[in-house]
């Protein structure tokens, strides 16, 4: 058998399933129209005055990804474990941890990346300004790979589980709100005339912390739910 | 050494089952009597605050309940850690038992700070970070208690919400200052209790019911645990031959 590298086997798994994703196009499709509309759906409950959208602009957008990935979530695992594949990989002789990593980031690129890339048109509807939305664009890029991270956990600790989606949210939610704290203060600052550097730094702090620890933690989780 | 303890007897739900038994009373009792001693000294014996009037009062419940519920999800964690790290399963049901207690804590503390928010503040609810991280406390020992009570096999039960208090116990921190952060973005506290000097009896009542609620809790989770020792090994011979069960 080919020994794979770390790193080898991270680009393995990320191929794998972007393009398992790609066969199955509605999925990701689905997550990026939910997160458009919640966004859309904001305006016509609290009245179309630019002045207030324009100020509740980061906070509904940061709202609506996270709400957004916690709906993707579930399928982070579920399709392998469905087919036995989960089980390969653990006993593959391989890092589950790397190999978690690898999923998540997919699960980044198919359900992240996406809000990411829309966000500066839902921004304009909201009338914000350039300086804004591009701060909420690069908090969104650092934010939103955390939140995969964490939802990962909580994705394999509900594995296979009745009620996992409702579940998976009650769990995960609430780890998340530092993220969306120091997200939408990045774009609040910019609003107020201060950098959004200090808030900047936070999310990329998270990022790392995040990225060191969570695949590992998620692993765990997976082999407690396999057992 | 010549007396050798064995240090792990008690960390079998067996014989862990009749010590909590015994332990019981021994901690519910002193609640008990506490309990109304720490209102009394509470409502008739402190004076009346020069700034607050009679409702600080409802500080004498308010402070405590805040206090455990933080204090059970740390010790909550542990035993987490402990039954994760060592495979012991009385401790995971030890933190499955401390959950509710912390959760209602929590809600206490909640809701008492909301009674006591209206007058001072004037408002039953503001996003002060200590209001909001206390929330978000409890959302963290509900998703806890949502996560045991949706799996059915106890050991994968067990397993996951442990790794999931320790994930929360390792936020706790991170939650606390960002929204400390965040609310000084937004707006400063209305009022803050810096150092006010507190009267003796007024020491002494809280004092009285932190202690009392300490009591409680531990008489509350060991006897949850044996109920939930009693559930999980109700299909062995020691359950089948115990008094209670045989009646």
């Amino acid at each position: 058998m080919k020994r794979l590298s770390l790193f080898g086997l991270l680009a393995l798994v990320i191929r794998r399933d972007l393009l398992l994703a790609m066969r199955r196009r509605a999925d990701v499709l689905t997550t990026l129209i939910f997160f458009v509309m919640v966004v859309s759906l904001f305006p016509l409950g609290v009245g179309p005055e630019p002045e207030m959208l324009r100020k509740m602009a980061s906070g509904v957008l940061w709202v609506a990804a996270l709400l957004a990935s916690m709906l993707s979530l579930s399928r982070m695992f579920a399709a392998d474990h469905q087919d036995g594949t989960l089980e390969q990989m653990m006993l593959a002789p391989q890092s589950l941890t790397m190999m978690v990593l690898g999923k998540i980031v997919a699960h980044w690129m198919l359900s992240g990346l996406p809000l990411v890339l829309i966000a500066p048109v839902l921004g304009l509807q909201f009338d914000m300004s350039a300086g804004a939305v591009g701060v909420l664009v690069i908090a969104l890029l650092l934010g939103t790979p955390v939140l995969s991270m964490i939802g990962a956990i909580g994705a394999a600790l509900t594995l296979g589980l009745r009620g996992g989606g409702v579940l998976v949210s009650l769990l995960v939610l609430p780890l998340c709100i530092p993220v969306l704290i120091f997200g939408a203060g990045a774009v609040e600052a910019v609003n107020s005339g201060m950098p959004a550097t200090s808030n900047l730094s936070l999310l990329a702090a998270f990022l790392l912390f995040a990225l060191v620890f969570t695949p590992f933690v998620a692993a765990q989780a997976l082999r407690i739910s396999m057992e | 050494m010549r007396l050798a303890i064995n240090w792990f007897k008690y960390s079998a739900p067996t014989t862990f089952y009749g010590l909590a038994g015994k332990m019981v009373p021994y901690f519910a009792w002193p609640a008990a009597i506490l309990f109304p001693i720490g209102f009394y000294i509470g409502f008739f014996v402190a004076p009346t605050d020069a700034v607050q009037g009679e409702a600080y009062r409802i500080m004498f419940i308010h402070v405590p309940a805040s206090i455990l519920s933080m204090f059970i999800y740390l010790i909550l964690a542990g035993y987490a850690a402990l039954g994760l790290i060592f495979k012991t399963r009385l401790s995971a049901m030890m933190a499955a038992a401390l959950a509710p207690t912390g959760a209602l804590f929590a809600f206490v503390s909640l809701w008492t700070g909301a009674l006591w928010g209206k007058p001072m503040w004037g408002a039953w609810w503001v996003w002060d970070a200590r209001l909001t991280s206390e929330l978000i406390l409890l959302f963290l020992y509900l998703g806890f208690i949502a996560l045991q009570a949706s799996i059915d096999d106890p050991r994968r039960a067990d397993r996951a919400s442990a790794l999931l208090a320790i994930v929360g116990s390792v936020n706790v921190p991170i939650i606390y200052y960002s929204v400390q952060w965040w609310n000084t973005l937004h707006q400063g506290s209305t009022i803050k209790f810096t150092g006010t000097s507190m009267h003796v009896a007024m020491q002494q009542a809280m004092f009285t019911m932190l202690v009392a609620c300490w009591l409680y809790t531990i008489a509350v989770a060991l006897a949850r645990v044996r109920s939930i020792i009693l559930e999980r090994e109700g299909n062995t011979q020691w359950v089948r031959e115990l008094k209670e069960v045989r009646s």
